[in-house]
C-alpha cells in the first residue's frame, strides 16, 4: 500500500516537473518578456538593465531553475497588466472558483446518481425515458448556451436570479465565501447548473448503464435468492459496486470542471481564476496564464493521485494485489 | 405417507419473445420428501435450471410460470406476491448457483453477506448474528472461521467460496435446497468434498435438496431419487439404482448408455444421434421422437403422459398396456 503510495506520487512529481517546463517555456517563446513590461519609448539602455534586472541573460538552466525554486515557493512573477504579484491574484481568485467548482460537482453527482439509479430500476417508465432525453440534450449542447439559456430565463424573463456576479460575500481571514448569503447563494445557482450539467449527465449516463450490468451479475441474483429486500439489494450491493467507476470518473471530472470554469466564469461574469485567465489570455499576461497552467495541472495530478488512493478503499480486491505486488 | 417438502404439479413456464411463446417447462410434476435428495438431470436447455429458479420464484421477465402448482411443505407459494415470495426465499429454500466465483459481492465481507442474511431473516443481534455465522462456517468445513469470517471473497479459493456461498443458503436453516449445478465449475477433488458437505447437510438437518446437474456421477453417489428431463418435460422419474441400473426410458437409456465406466471394454460410447429439439420448434407429440430408436405413429401425435413402473414413472408409450389402440 505505501509503496503504492509512493510510486504514484513519484509519478505526480514527474508530470508537474514536465509542466512547469511547459510553462517555463511560454515566457521565451511568447516573445521577448522586456518587450511586455516596457512602454515604446523605453531606451535601449534601460531594456538592458530590466533585462539584466530579471536574470533573462544568465543562462536558461539558470532561469529554469530560479523559475522552480520560485514556483515551489507559490513565486510566480509579477502580472505585467494588474502589477501585482500573480500568487496573491490567484488566492484572491480561488475561493470563487472553488466553491463554483464544489458546487456544481456536488449538483452533479447528486442529482447525476440519483437519476440513474432512478432510470436503471425503473427502465420503462417515462421518467425514466425523459431522464435519458434531458441528458442527451445536457451532453450535446454547448456550456455558453446553456448558460446564457438560464440567464434569460431566470435572470431576464422571471427575474429570479441575479444574472451575473457572486451577490454579497463574506470574508474568513483570506477566504471570502458567498455561502453565508442570500445573495451569495442565489448567485451560485445558475453557474453551477451550468458548469455541473455536463458532468451530471455523464454521472446519470454512466450510472445507469453500469448499474444495468451489475444488476445482471451471479452475485445479484444470489442476492435476490437469499431473500435480501429489494431495498439492500439495489441501494447496498448494487450501488456499491456501481460506485467504483463513477468515483474516478467524478474526481477526473472535478480537475476539469476547474479547468473549464473559464466559459461558465466568463457567461456568468464570476470572479473567479477562469475569468482572470480569460482576462490574462487577451492582454498575453504570461505570469498568470503560466501560473493558471501550473495550478491547474497540479489539481489534475492531486486529483488523480487521490482517486488512485480511494480506488483502494472502495476495492478490496485492489488493496490485495497491490500490497502481493509491493 | 408423510407430506412432501416440496411438492410440484403440471407446472409450466413460458418466456414471451416477440416472435413466438416459448414454452421453457410444459407439465413437469415431482415431490421432494424430508431429508431426499432430488437429482435433476438432463442436457443443458432441457430445463433443469428453469425448473429450480422457477420453485424460488427467481424467473425473470419475459419469462413466467404459466401453469400448474407448486407448493411447499402444504402452502402454494407459486402465485404469492413478491414480497411475500421474497420472504421464502432465503429462509424456507436456499439456492446454490454454479459458479462460487461470481456468487458472492466481491466488495463486501463474507461474515457482512452471512450476517446480513442471517438477520433478514431472524430477528438475531448483530452479536448474535455474528457468532451464528461463524458456526455456520465451521460447519461447512472452512478452517479457522472466526479469522475468516473478515476476509473477502477473492481470498478464498473456489472450493472454499462454494463453501461459504453453501454457508449462506443453509443460514436461516431452509426446508428445501435447490443447488444448481453446485460443482459444475470445480475442479473434481474439490467436486467430492462439496457433494459430500451438501449430502451431510441434508441428513443432518432433515433438509430436502434438489440437485440440477449434468454430471451423473455426482447423481449416483448422491441423490436418492433422479428425475431425467427432456425437452421441458420429465422422461424418467424414479429411485437412483432403478434409474441408472435399468433406465426404462429409451432417452434416459442412451443417457445411462453415455456413462464412461472404468472397467468398460474398449469401445466407443453409445451416442444419441441428433440434438435436443431448439424451444421453438419441439415437435408435436413425444419430443423425443425424432431421436428414438423405438419410435412409433402414436410418438409422433400423442404427448406421453408419466405411467407408473414400479417404482419409477416414465414418460412413454412403449409402456402403456393400450399402446396400440389410442391414437
Amino acid at each position: 500500500m505505501l509503496a503504492f503510495t509512493l510510486r504514484r506520487f513519484l509519478q505526480a512529481i514527474g508530470v508537474m516537473l514536465a509542466v512547469g517546463v511547459i510553462a517555463f517555456a511560454m515566457f521565451r517563446f511568447a516573445g521577448d518578456p522586456v518587450n511586455q513590461i516596457v512602454s515604446i519609448d523605453t531606451s535601449a539602455a534601460q531594456r538592458a538593465e530590466i533585462r539584466q534586472s530579471l536574470g533573462l541573460n544568465d543562462p536558461v538552466l539558470v532561469q529554469f531553475g530560479r523559475y522552480f525554486i520560485n514556483a515551489l515557493q507559490f513565486k510566480f512573477g509579477v502580472s505585467y497588466q494588474f502589477r501585482l504579484p500573480v500568487s496573491s491574484l490567484l488566492a484572491e481568485r480561488l475561493p470563487a472558483t472553488l466553491e463554483l467548482a464544489i458546487c456544481a460537482t456536488l449538483f452533479a453527482m447528486v442529482a447525476g446518481i440519483l437519476m440513474g439509479v432512478y432510470s436503471a430500476l425503473r427502465r420503462d417508465t417515462v421518467l425514466a425515458k425523459l431522464f435519458q432525453a434531458v441528458s442527451l440534450i445536457g451532453i450535446s449542447l454547448p456550456t455558453f448556451l446553456i448558460g446564457i439559456l438560464l440567464i434569460y430565463l431566470f435572470a431576464v424573463t422571471l427575474g429570479w436570479l441575479p444574472s451575473f456576479g457572486r451577490g454579497e460575500v463574506v470574508k474568513l481571514g483570506w477566504w471570502t465565501t458567498g455561502l453565508l448569503t442570500v445573495s451569495g447563494l442565489k448567485a451560485l445557482i445558475m453557474p453551477s447548473i451550468t458548469l455541473g450539467l455536463f458532468q451530471m449527465t455523464l454521472i446519470m449516463r454512466l450510472v445507469r448503464a453500469e448499474m444495468l450490468e451489475v444488476l445482471r451479475t451471479d452475485y445479484i441474483r444470489f442476492a435476490r435468492a437469499r431473500g435480501l429486500t429489494t431495498r439492500a439489494i439495489h441501494f447496498g450491493h448494487a450501488l456499491k459496486n456501481t460506485l467504483v467507476p463513477v468515483i474516478t470518473v467524478a474526481g477526473l471530472q472535478f480537475g476539469s470542471v476547474i479547468a473549464f470554469s473559464i466559459i461558465t466564469e466568463t457567461v456568468f461574469q464570476w470572479p473567479g481564476m477562469g475569468l482572470l485567465f480569460v482576462q490574462a489570455v487577451q492582454n498575453v499576461d504570461i505570469p498568470i496564464m503560466a501560473a493558471y497552467l501550473l495550478m491547474v495541472s497540479l489539481i489534475f495530478v492531486t486529483i488523480n493521485l487521490v482517486v488512485d488512493i480511494l480506488y483502494t478503499v472502495v476495492d478490496p480486491r485492489l488493496r490485495s494485489t497491490v500490497g502481493r505486488a509491493s | 405417507m408423510t407430506q412432501p417438502v416440496l411438492s410440484v404439479r403440471n407446472l409450466e413456464v413460458e418466456f414471451v419473445t416477440r416472435r413466438a411463446t416459448l414454452r421453457a417447462i410444459n407439465g413437469v410434476s415431482f415431490d421432494i420428501a424430508r431429508g431426499e435428495v432430488l437429482g435433476v438431470v438432463g442436457e443443458s436447455g432441457a430445463g433443469k435450471s428453469v425448473t429450480g429458479l422457477a420453485v424460488i420464484g427467481l424467473i425473470d421477465p419475459p419469462g413466467r410460470i404459466s401453469g400448474g402448482e407448486i407448493e411447499l411443505s402444504g402452502t402454494r407459494i407459486d402465485h404469492l406476491p413478491p414480497e411475500q415470495i421474497r420472504r421464502i426465499r432465503g429462509k424456507r429454500i436456499g439456492m446454490i448457483f454454479q459458479d462460487p466465483l461470481t456468487s458472492l459481492n466481491p466488495l463486501y465481507r463474507i461474515g457482512d453477506q452471512i450476517i446480513e442474511t442471517i438477520r433478514t431473516h431472524t430477528n438475531l443481534t448483530e452479536t448474535a448474528a455474528r457468532k451464528r455465522a461463524i458456526d455456520l462456517l465451521a460447519e461447512v468445513g472452512i478452517p479457522a472461521p472466526e479469522k475468516r469470517i473478515d476476509g473477502y471473497p477473492h481470498e478464498f479459493s473456489g472450493g472454499m467460496r462454494q463453501r461459504v456461498v453453501i454457508a449462506l443458503a443453509i443460514c436461516a436453516e431452509p426446508e428445501l435446497i435447490i443447488a444448481d449445478e453446485p460443482t459444475t465449475a470445480l475442479d473434481v477433488s474439490v467436486q467430492a468434498q462439496i457433494i459430500a458437505l451438501i449430502k451431510r447437510l441434508g441428513r443432518d438437518h432433515g433438509t430436502a435438496v434438489m440437485l440440477v446437474t449434468h454430471d451423473m456421477g455426482v447423481i449416483a453417489e448422491t441423490c436418492d431419487r433422479v428425475a431425467v428431463m427432456y425437452s421441458g418435460r420429465i422422461a424418467e422419474i424414479g429411485p437412483v439404482q432403478e434409474v441408472v441400473r435399468n433406465p426404462l426410458h429409451p432417452y434416459a437409456k442412451g443417457l445411462m448408455g453415455a456413462i464412461p465406466t472404468l472397467a468398460g471394454e474398449d469401445k466407443r460410447l453409445v451416442q444419441i444421434p441428433g440434438s435436443m429439439p431448439r424451444l421453438s420448434a419441439i415437435p408435436p407429440g413425444c419430443p423425443f421422437n425424432p431421436r428414438c430408436a423405438f419410435v412409433f405413429d402414436r410418438c409422433r401425435v400423442d404427448r406421453p403422459e408419466p405411467i407408473k413402473q414400479g417404482t419409477q414413472a416414465v414418460a412413454c408409450h412403449l409402456f402403456d398396456p393400450a399402446k396400440e389402440t389410442a391414437a
